[in-house]
């Protein structure tokens, strides 16, 4: 193992941002911002339930945006990826955290963020697996993205 | 002003996984190298995204209710740790390890307009429609 690119202060900048968003969105309508349950509920949730979640992911959009071109180190993008992949990639993410009831944001922050063993075994699981799968793409086969 | 208060929330979420990195699949993906080329640097990220909401979160919750909603979530135990918990995560684990992308940094990158991303987000979208169909109500 060596260790590259470590970026400490933006890591912990952006991670900053990252939870202050979430908390903001508590203490707006008490929902928990993870970003899997956030964009599907706007497929099936209830009119309500749903307008908040649209501003959300337009901002999120936005915000995005909004770095990629003030600050143009934010904008860098590496993946060598086929779209055959990165579709069967999309729907994993999709079916998975859906099943799994959230992601990154849903049970890594916010979950564990709140104490929850549950979210914390989750993120376990699901960082183990992907640290399982890039092994096996970049070491084992040697290719994929 | 309401729409105005979660599109900013939603910004300041893409801003902060922008200035992290982690819109950048490559760095994801050299996280998760913890035996190749090991960039460290989402832990912090998420070190401070926890520690931050956490506490801010003790903040919050001292109010009675939100400002514009009824309660807040119940604190109480939180489901079972089951199949479906454990299945899914690790479906969730295996596309996040082939694409270095999950929902947050996918959507946000949708302001790039590049083909893989829209691609990645559209089935994305598909799986947590077929999920929901699949594991029933609201998980």
């Amino acid at each position: 193992m060596q260790i590259v690119e470590f970026t400490p202060w933006s890591a912990l900048v952006g991670g900053v941002l990252i939870g202050a968003a979430t908390a903001l969105v508590l203490g707006l309508n008490g929902r928990i911002a993870g970003i899997s349950g956030v964009v599907a509920r706007i497929f099936r949730g209830t009119p309500g339930d749903r307008a908040w979640r649209i501003d959300f992911t337009l901002g999120l959009i936005a915000g995005g945006a909004l770095a990629f071109a003030l600050l143009p180190e934010t904008a860098r993008f590496r993946l060598e990826a086929g779209l055959v992949w990165m579709t069967a990639a999309g729907l994993l993410v999709g079916l998975g955290t859906r099943i799994g009831g959230g992601c990154t944001s849903g049970h890594g922050v916010c979950g564990i963020g709140r104490g929850s063993r549950r979210s914390l075994v989750a993120t376990l699981t699901f960082m183990a697996v992907a640290i399982a799968v890039v092994w096996v793409v970049r070491h084992l086969l040697g290719g994929g993205a | 002003m309401r729409r105005l208060a979660f599109f900013a929330a939603g910004a300041i979420f893409g801003l902060g996984l922008a200035i992290s990195g982690m819109t950048d699949p490559g760095k994801v993906l050299a996280f998760l190298d913890i035996l190749g080329a090991w960039d460290p640097s989402l832990a912090l990220v998420m070190a401070g995204a926890v520690a931050t909401f956490g506490l801010l979160r003790l903040l919050v919750l001292r109010a009675d209710r939100p400002l514009w909603g009824e309660s807040f979530p119940s604190t109480a135990a939180d489901g079972p740790i089951d199949g479906l918990l454990l299945g899914g995560a690790a479906l969730f684990g295996v596309g996040w390890g082939m694409a270095g992308l999950c929902p947050g940094p996918a959507v946000a990158n949708l302001a790039r307009l590049h083909p893989p991303v829209l691609v990645f987000v559209a089935a994305m979208c598909v799986g947590m429609i077929l999920a929901q169909r699949l594991a029933g109500a609201d998980r």
